[in-house]
């Protein structure tokens, strides 16, 4: 029997406390941490069960933030209507994720910590070498099955896609985590393998997500998420793309635009090239989809994943043309 | 029965209880409560818990197994390897060959699969087992595989001879064609999915072998369970009261049932095992990938001259399969030249095994697309081709068609569909992003039959009861039955209980080729036709029966209550007059089975799959046919395809239910859907190992990917083909369905896709 303590912790302080215990591990609606322990990738010393410390599920949103707590359960999220006016990218990136069943259990904060579905990553039986397990051993996607495999972001040590969806989200309107002594970008908390690809996360030993802020604006109420995949449900994305949009008073020029990218990437991946291209000019469709082209320079495919290349852009040039067609 | 009898029961189909009746399945409430005790659900004091090691390697020899760890965990009882595990005999195989004398080992020494069981770990709990399966330590000497039919050492494979189907000369026929069309379509491996995994639980009392277990094919089964431990046939109980889907991969004993009963015998005490979600990709077989080419030469008015084609598929390096590929190609269209062959390849994978309408599936896809295909080269209406080339009787057997309602079901789909209003060009339907496109294919499956028996009680109560050993593994063998029996005695429908899936009840063949309706219908209409034959006897004849001296040669019962047909006598129920008689309960079992088959015969009949009846016996060609009108929306940027409408036209003979029936033929549209669109195995070509074995990886359409479907029977009584009149369902709704779809993803786009499945990187 794999044996591990488990700790239930009252307070975000005993949650912290217990979190920098050697191996130790949180446990929050249990969708990820269940599923990589029945995998046989997670292997915790200690489980330290946070799901009932009271006041983190918390959602509060006006016009200029949302604050979500990090317990807080996806379809709560999705469903709240504040967050439906102001952030619709938000509550559409969450229904299209999972499943019914899965969004019911997950929470916000542990859906950051989600990892990557590569099938080599979640098969160590099988598959020994994979550098996000085992730093140094190898990479085992690299010349195998990379239908899903990231095209942006990737380095020899790791090819392996985020799969999430709210991440892609917040990170196209700034939202931050707070992690109680500090706070920082989402976008800066995802890190990229480059040459560790075991280190996905900005987070020490300790360290507890609280909740997650998001800035209000006019492109996030003004935002979509757009995913496409192989099947209409619970599926990851074959790309996938939150877009913002605000438009000058003549209802044409682009004043801001936010653009960040799912399924192609390492990590959820701000397309800052196709926002600075298209800053000022004018909502046209010749004119989006060259600059939705944009998002994926340096991308680099392993063949089955090359077609992402042309469907990436593609899919922001749709969100961004839909946007453009609602008042 | 006549014709007339027939007629006379279809016509009474308004009853819901009757033959034909929309009575909803009786195992449903059970089902949706829990209250269904699966087979392995099943809990036994002293119930150990067995795990499997798989093989990491796709071929090689296991050079050594390090037991030490996982032998002193925590709670391990036994660790078995193909050195420990005990000695079995080799079984007979599913046509009853006799096998070759020497000892099975279901644990391997070679290994020809990655995933191929190489030892197992037994403990008193599951966690205790799966911990300690993770400590064996596997040595492997590893040589190269053969990973699939596209491996350049693959070869072209053995030739199949058996399905080797010629008239005319096709290749000159096909060479002196005005039109001519030529493609090959390539189907992946595929695989079953049911959502109650394999697994079983074994426990032994003395020579006496219980085996809880979901299958197709209890007498089959406890035939092998019986050969492999050199015990009496009659020694082995099989008891499997539900199955969560089968689709053809649960009708035989397979390796890791060997492990656990083996276990259980040499630790003297039960053991559970059940397979992982990957580990039902691994071990037993899917459809096996199939590669066709389908040459089709035709004169300028569209008439067929000639069809050529070729099928391979891929086979086990230690099994055989064969897929027959030219099943539907040489009898859905006239044709006076025709020519097929097919090869079958070895690779390193698990035998292959059926899936859903195996053969007529892929065979389906060729000819199907490949029609189409024809129709555009020609200008002329896809539907208006499959007309000009209509088969008037079945092309290869030159015999009639029992029952033949095709042509009714491209009339009456199309007319359901709106095809008349499909727009002729290639890429010209759109709303909005999403191209539109149509398509039709046909679809057929033969009608397998067999010889059944089956025992009905009528008790003193008034209330019966039906026993076989056959099963329910969705498709509503419960209700069916009961109907039968109650339409046939006379009794309300709710006062007849049906007791299936174990083997000590009246014995029945494999549930499989969409046979068991046909064969057990049958069977209990004839031994429901005796108990009541006998109950009518004695009350016709014993003294004590109100009915005694009654002028009348016979009697009815309708309604439980029993009456002299000119009603000129007394009336009184079942039950009343069964306690005047003193009768505790009338029993009959009646057969199918000819009275000259012998003992051996008899068994055969019901272990084996060697006594069923060709579709082609006598003067007829008996199949079920359909007629399936998809639409689709293909989206221009995302080649994404979504299947928008489908409206379906089928033939099943006379509906037995049409309510499950129907609830039948979509849930084979719907498979159809998955494979058109989702479905493939994919091999990682430097480990021959599937990565994707799991239902997050392995795409299966959910609801969301489901439109409504509409089916329409147009199906008539086919007195040839069952006693009731029935022929096969539950693998006809799939076949016909992914060319359909593939034919509307050209009408919508313009770009033929002919391997499956139709993903949108081949649109993009």
């Amino acid at each position: 029997m794999r044996d591990f303590a488990y700790l239930r912790a009252d307070s975000v302080e005993a949650a912290r406390n217990a979190a920098a215990l050697p191996g130790a591990m949180l446990l929050a609606g249990g969708t990820t941490l269940v599923d990589l322990a029945k995998c046989g990738v997670a292997e915790p010393a200690t489980v330290v069960d946070i799901s009932h410390i009271e006041g983190l599920d918390a959602i509060d949103v006006s016009a200029e933030r949302a604050v979500i707590g990090a317990l807080a359960r996806m379809s709560h999220v999705a469903d709240h209507p504040q967050v439906k006016s102001h952030f619709p990218a938000v509550s559409e990136a969450l229904w299209q994720a999972a499943s019914a069943q899965l969004r019911n259990m997950a929470t916000i904060g542990g859906n950051l910590m989600q990892r990557t579905r590569c099938p080599y990553f979640r098969d160590p039986q099988n598959f020994p070498a994979c550098n996000k397990r085992a730093p140094g051993s190898g990479c085992s996607a690299i010349g195998g099955v990379t239908r899903g495999h990231a095209v942006l972001g990737v380095s020899e040590a790791c090819i392996a896609t985020y799969p999430g969806d709210l991440a892609i989200a917040l990170v196209a309107f700034d939202a931050e985590a707070d992690l109680g002594d500090r706070k920082l970008k989402v976008e800066d908390f995802f890190l990229a393998p480059g040459a560790t690809a075991e280190r996905e996360h900005d987070i020490r030993p300790g360290e507890v997500i609280t909740a997650i802020e998001i800035p209000g604006s006019a492109a996030a109420r003004r935002s979509t998420y757009l995913k496409v995949r192989d099947r209409q449900s619970y599926e990851f994305a074959a790309a996938s793309a939150a877009v913002g949009l605000e438009l000058e008073g003549d209802g044409r020029t682009i004043r801001d635009i936010r653009v960040a990218l799912g399924g192609v990437a390492t990590k959820p991946w701000r397309a800052r090239a196709v926002e600075e291209a298209l800053k000022g000019k004018p909502l046209d469709e010749e004119i989006v989809r060259k600059a939705s082209e944009l998002a994926m320079e340096g991308a680099v495919d392993h063949g089955a994943n090359h077609y992402k290349i042309a469907l990436a852009p593609r899919v922001i040039a749709r969100a961004i043309l839909k946007l453009g067609e609602t008042a | 029965m006549t014709v007339h009898e027939m007629k006379h029961a279809a016509s009474d189909s308004a009853r819901l209880e009757a033959v034909g009746g929309r009575l909803s399945r009786v195992d449903g409430p059970a089902k949706i409560t829990g209250a269904a005790h699966y087979a392995f659900e099943q809990r036994l004091e002293g119930l150990t818990h067995a795990v499997l090691v798989g093989a990491t390697i796709a071929a090689g020899k296991v050079t050594a197994i390090d037991t030490r760890a996982a032998e002193t965990a925590p709670g391990v009882l036994a660790v078995l390897t193909p050195d420990t595990i005990m000695a079995l005999k080799t079984a007979s195989d599913w046509f009853g060959t006799p096998p070759p004398d020497r000892p099975y080992c279901p644990l391997a020494r070679e290994v020809t699969f990655s995933g191929q069981h190489v030892a197992a770990v037994v403990a008193e709990t599951f966690e205790q087992a799966v911990a300690a399966a993770a400590l064996v330590k596997v040595w492997y000497d590893e040589t190269p595989a053969i990973v699939d039919l596209s491996d350049g050492n693959a070869g072209d494979g053995i030739a199949i001879d058996a399905m080797t189907k010629e008239w005319g000369d096709a290749e000159a026929a096909f060479a002196e064609a005005p039109v001519r069309v030529c493609a090959a379509y390539n189907t992946p491996r595929e695989f079953q999915v049911a959502m109650e995994p394999h697994g079983l639980i074994a426990r032994w009392q003395g020579d006496q072998l219980t085996i809880w277990e979901p299958s197709q094919w209890l007498d089959g089964m406890a035939r092998t369970y019986a050969e492999w431990f050199g015990i009496p046939f009659e020694n082995v109980r099989l008891v499997s009261p539900y199955i969560g889907g089968g689709f053809g991969s649960k009708a035989l004993a397979l390796a890791h049932s060997a492990v656990a009963a083996a276990a259980a015998r040499m630790l003297g005490r039960p053991v559970k095992l059940v397979l992982t979600r990957p580990q039902n990709f691994t071990s037993y077989g899917g459809r096996a990938a199939t590669r066709q080419t389908v040459a089709i030469g035709a004169d300028r008015q569209g008439k067929i001259q000639s069809i050529v084609h070729r099928g391979v598929n891929e086979t086990a390096v230690d099994g055989m399969w064969v897929e027959p590929l030219g099943s539907v190609t040489s009898i859905m269209y006239a044709t006076p030249n025709f020519s097929s062959k097919q090869n079958v390849v070895r690779v390193n994978t698990v035998v292959p095994g059926a899936k859903r309408a195996p053969g007529e599936n892929p065979s389906a896809f060729g000819i199907e697309c490949a029609i189409d295909e024809l129709a555009y080269e020609l200008g002329l209406d896809p539907l208006e081709i499959r007309l000009i080339n209509y088969a008037e009787r079945d092309p290869h057997a030159k015999k009639a068609w029992s029952t033949r309602q095709l042509r009714e079901a491209f009339a009456t789909g199309a007319e359901a569909f709106g095809w008349a209003k499909r727009s002729r060009e290639p890429r010209s339907m759109r709303d909005g992003h999403q191209l539109v496109g149509w398509g039709v294919a046909a679809g057929t499956y033969p009608v397998r039959r067999a010889y059944g028996e089956a025992m009905v009680k009528l008790l003193s109560d008034g209330s019966a009861e039906v026993e076989s050993s056959s099963i329910d593994m969705g498709q509503g063998t419960y209700t069916i039955l009961a109907q039968t029996a109650a339409e046939t005695l006379g009794v309300p429908v709710e006062k007849v209980s049906v007791k299936l899936g174990d083997s000590r009840l009246a014995r029945a063949g494999v549930t499989g080729g969409s046979r068991l309706a046909g064969v057990m219908t049958g069977a209990v209409y004839k031994a429901a036709g005796q108990a009541l034959d006998e109950l009518i006897g004695l009350a016709l004849s014993d003294p004590r029966s109100p009915f005694h001296g009654l002028q009348a040669n016979t009697l009815v019962v309708k309604d439980g209550r029993i009456a002299s047909p000119r009603g000129d006598g007394p009336e009184l129920s079942v039950a009343e007059l069964m306690g005047m008689l003193g009768c505790e309960k009338i029993e009959a079992k009646g057969d199918t089975v000819p009275a000259s088959f012998t003992r051996e015969q008899r068994y055969n009949n019901y272990t084996t799959i060697a006594m069923a009846l060709p579709h082609t016996e006598g003067d007829y060609s008996r199949h079920s046919w359909c007629a399936h009108f998809v639409e689709v929306r293909v989206d221009e940027d995302f080649g994404t395809v979504r299947v928008s409408r489908v409206v379906s036209a089928l033939d099943s003979g006379r509906l037995y239910n049409p309510k499950l029936a129907e609830s039948q033929w979509k849930g084979g549209i719907i498979m159809g859907i998955g494979q058109a669109l989702l479905e493939e195995g994919i091999v990682d070509r430097r480990h021959g190992r599937i990565v994707n074995g799991n239902l997050a990886d392995y795409m299966l359409p959910t609801n969301a990917d489901i439109p409504d479907i509409q089916t329409i029977s147009v199906g008539i009584p086919d007195p040839h083909s069952s006693a009731l009149g029935g022929k096969g369902v539950g693998e006809l709704g799939i076949v016909g369905v992914a060319p359909a779809i593939a034919n509307a993803v050209f009408h919508a786009t313009g770009k033929r896709v002919r391997d499956l499945p139709i993903t949108l990187e081949k649109l993009i």
